[in-house]
C-alpha cells in the first residue's frame, strides 16, 4: 500500500499540543530513561490523535519528531506501522468490527452484514453522514465474548444480528449503551453462570 | 475438577473489587517484604521446583528462563518486560487477569523483578485493551500510593518502577524482540537472536520479557510453594492455567483449570459442551490460531498440556481452544487464519511477506474451489518453505494451520475443487 493511500490529501496548516495534551507528553516521556524519549513515540501519537478528532495531521508528526528528537521519517514509520493511528479523518464513531476466526465462528459476518445493511458502509468506509466509519480487523482479543465491535475505544460483546442493529440505532442517537456484553454477561464467565469459584465473594453486579 | 482453594485466579470474572482492597482482602500483596527477604536465587530456585513453563505459548520454563540474566548488575540495568500484548486469536485470558485481577500482575512484577535483579518493569498491553490499561494504570498508581511500589518498595529495602507503555495495533509485538523494538519507539520488527534478550534485550541491556499470565501467578507459587504448584497438574505440565474456550460451544467462557485435564470434560464441564452434542465436532484448534487442528477422532481423548499435544502434532499454545462444529466451513476457518497471518506480517522476512499473501490468495481460492488438485501439494510445499525460514516465528505460525488442514481435511479441499470443476465443465 503507497504511503499517500492512507494519509489524507486535505491537511491542517499548523497542528499545536492543547495544554492538557503537554502534560499528558510531560508524563509519557517521563516513563523512559534519559535519551530514549523515543520510547513515548506512540504515547506522543496517540494523545495528538485524541486532541485532533481521533486522526493525526502530518503537521502533528512534525511536531512529535522535534519534541523526541527523532527524524519525521521514524515518526511517520511508526504512525503508518501500527494500525490504530488513523493518518486521515474518521467518523464520530469509529466502528472495528473483528472479523478473525473465533469471531467469524460466532457470527462476525451478521455484525458485518447489519452494519452494511444500516449505514450502507464496507471496510474502510465512512458513513454518507460522516458520523460512522468502518474498519474490519483483526482478533481484538476477547474470543469467549465473539463477535466483538469495538467504537472508539469500548468494546461491545456477544452481540448478532438485532444486537448490533440497537447498538447502532443507539448511538446513532449518541446515547451510547453500557460496554461491554450486550447478553448480560459480566466478564468472561459462561453464559448463564460460572461453574467455577462457587464460593467466591461477589461484590460487584452487573450494571 | 479443580477445587476452588486451588485456583490462583479468584477474581478472574469481576465480581470483586480490583483495586488494592479488594486484591488485599484475597491475600495479594500480603508481607510481599517476606518474600523479597528470601533473595533473588531462591525466588527464582522455588519457580523452577514449581516446574511453571511460560504461559504465553512457548512453554519455556519460567525459572530457568529468569536464572538467564547476569548474576552481577553490571554498567547496564536489568530490565523486565511483561508481554500483555494479547492478540493470538482465540486468547483472551491475559485480558481477564488485567481488568480484574491486576495487582497479581503488579505484585508480580516485583517479585519476578526483583529475582532478576531489576529496578524497572515496562507492561506492554496492546492498544486495544484501553479499558483494561486504565485499570491496569489506576492499581498501578494505588500501588505507589501504598508504598508497594517505588523506593523501598513494599518495605523490602529494593526500589521498584513499573510503567505501562500501550501498543497500537500490531500482533507482531507478542513476538519478544519485536515488543522490545516498539518499547523502544521502533517499528515492530522482530530482532535476530542471537543475542538474546538476557544478554541484549531493552536499550542494549539484560532483559526478561515474561507472559501476563506467567508473572501474575509468581506471588501466589511463592506463597503457598513451588510444590503446591507442582503437585498440580502432570508431570512436566504443572499447575494450573487459564483456558479460553470460544467457537462453537454453547457458553464459551474462560476457565482455570488443572494443566493436562482431558478437552472433553473441559468442554463439557465448564463450556455447556459442542454445539449440537458432542458427535457435532468437527475440530478443534487447541492453542491459540497458530496450533494446528486437531479433527475430532484425536479430540476425543486428548488431555490438555504442552507434551501431549506435541505429541500430536499440535500445541498448547496459548490454550486458546476453538471450536468448530460440523456447520463450520473449515476452509473458509483456516483461510481467515491465513488472512490474518497475511494482514500481520511485518514484512522484513521475504519468506513471510511474500508468503503469507501467496498463501492466503491461494487458500482463497480454495475456499471456492477454484484450483487444481495438484496445487494442494504446492499449497503444502510452499508452506514447507515458510516454516524456519524467517526472522521469528509468524512464518511457522502461519505455515502451520494450513498443513493442519491439509493433513486432516484433504478430501474436503479437494471435493470442493471437483464440485467447482464440474460446475465449470457443465457450462462448456
Amino acid at each position: 500500500m503507497s504511503i499517500q493511500t492512507i494519509i489524507a490529501e486535505d491537511q491542517p496548516d499548523s497542528f499545536a499540543f492543547t495544554r492538557e495534551s503537554e502534560k499528558e507528553i510531560k508524563k509519557a516521556i517521563s516513563k523512559y530513561p534519559e535519551g530514549r524519549q523515543a520510547s513515548a513515540v506512540k504515547s506522543l501519537l496517540y494523545i495528538a490523535q485524541k486532541q485532533n478528532d481521533n486522526w493525526i495531521p502530518v503537521k502533528a508528526i512534525e511536531e512529535i519528531a522535534k519534541r523526541l528528537d527523532m527524524a519525521e521519517m521514524r515518526v511517520l514509520e511508526v504512525a503508518s506501522f501500527y494500525s490504530m493511528f488513523n493518518l486521515k479523518p474518521v467518523g464520530k464513531y469509529y466502528l472495528q468490527a473483528c472479523g478473525t476466526t473465533p469471531c467469524m465462528l460466532r457470527g462476525s459476518d451478521d455484525v458485518m452484514r447489519c452494519i452494511k445493511d444500516k449505514l450502507d458502509i464496507s471496510s474502510g468506509e465512512t458513513s454518507a453522514c460522516g458520523k460512522f466509519s468502518l474498519l474490519e480487523v483483526e482478533c481484538l482479543g476477547a474470543c469467549v465474548n465473539a463477535p466483538i465491535l469495538q467504537v472508539n475505544d469500548d468494546f461491545y460483546e456477544d452481540l448478532d444480528y438485532q444486537s448490533t442493529k440497537a447498538l447502532l440505532e443507539a448511538l446513532e442517537a449518541d446515547a451510547p449503551p453500557p460496554v461491554g456484553s450486550v447478553a448480560g454477561r459480566q466478564g468472561s464467565e459462561a453464559e448463564g453462570g460460572a461453574t467455577t469459584l462457587k464460593t467466591a465473594k461477589r461484590s460487584k453486579k452487573k450494571g | 475438577m479443580l477445587a476452588d482453594k486451588d485456583r490462583i485466579f479468584t477474581n478472574i470474572y469481576g465480581w470483586g473489587d480490583a483495586g488494592l482492597k479488594g486484591a488485599q482482602a484475597r491475600g495479594d500483596w500480603d508481607n510481599t517484604k517476606a518474600i523479597l527477604a528470601r533473595g533473588h536465587d531462591d525466588i527464582v530456585e522455588e519457580m523452577k521446583t514449581s516446574g511453571l513453563r511460560g504461559r504465553g505459548g512457548a512453554g519455556f520454563p519460567t525459572g530457568l528462563k529468569w536464572s538467564f540474566m547476569p548474576k552481577e548488575v553490571g554498567a547496564r540495568p536489568h530490565y523486565l518486560v511483561v508481554n500483555a500484548d494479547e492478540s493470538e486469536p482465540g486468547t483472551c485470558k491475559d485480558r481477564d487477569i488485567i481488568r480484574h485481577e491486576p495487582h497479581k500482575l503488579i505484585e508480580g512484577c516485583l517479585v519476578a523483578g526483583f529475582a532478576m535483579r531489576a529496578h524497572t518493569a515496562y507492561i506492554y498491553i496492546r492498544g486495544e485493551f484501553f479499558n483494561e490499561g486504565k485499570v491496569l494504570q489506576a492499581a498501578i498508581d494505588e500501588a505507589y500510593d501504598a508504598g508497594l511500589l517505588g523506593k523501598n518498595a513494599a518495605g523490602s529495602g529494593w526500589d521498584f518502577d513499573v510503567y505501562l507503555q500501550r501498543g497500537a495495533g500490531a500482533y507482531i509485538c507478542g513476538e519478544e524482540t519485536a515488543l522490545i523494538e516498539s518499547l523502544e519507539g521502533k517499528k515492530g520488527q522482530p530482532r535476530l537472536k542471537p543475542p538474546f534478550p538476557a544478554g541484549v534485550g531493552l536499550y542494549g541491556c539484560p532483559t526478561t520479557v515474561n507472559n501476563v499470565e506467567s508473572i501474575a501467578v509468581a506471588p501466589t507459587i511463592l506463597r503457598r510453594g513451588g510444590a503446591w504448584f507442582a503437585g498440580l497438574g502432570k508431570e512436566n505440565n504443572t499447575g494450573t492455567k487459564l483456558f479460553c474456550i470460544s467457537g462453537h460451544v454453547n457458553k464459551p467462557c474462560n476457565v482455570e483449570e488443572e494443566m493436562g485435564i482431558p478437552l472433553k470434560e473441559l468442554i463439557e464441564k465448564h463450556a455447556g459442551g459442542v454445539r449440537g452434542g458432542w458427535d457435532n465436532l468437527l475440530a478443534i484448534i487447541p492453542g491459540g490460531s497458530s496450533t494446528p487442528l486437531m479433527p475430532k477422532e484425536v479430540c476425543e481423548t486428548m488431555t490438555m498440556d504442552f507434551d501431549a499435544l506435541r505429541e500430536a502434532g499440535t500445541g498448547l499454545g496459548t490454550a486458546g481452544i476453538i471450536v468448530m462444529d460440523k456447520s463450520t466451513d473449515i476452509v473458509r476457518a483456516i483461510a481467515r487464519l491465513s488472512y490474518f497471518y497475511k494482514h500481520e506480517s511485518c514484512g522484513q522476512c521475504t519468506p513471510c511477506r511474500e508468503g503469507t499473501g501467496w498463501m492466503w490468495r491461494m487458500m482463497d481460492r480454495m475456499v471456492r474451489g477454484e484450483a487444481e488438485i495438484h496445487e494442494i501439494e504446492t499449497l503444502e510445499q510452499v508452506t514447507r518453505q515458510v516454516e524456519g525460514h524467517t526472522i521469528c516465528a509468524l512464518g511457522d505460525a502461519a505455515a502451520w494451520p494450513i498443513q493442519g488442514l491439509i493433513k486432516h481435511f484433504r478430501p474436503e479441499i479437494e471435493r470442493r475443487i471437483m464440485a467447482h470443476q464440474a460446475v465449470t465443465n457443465a457450462a462448456e
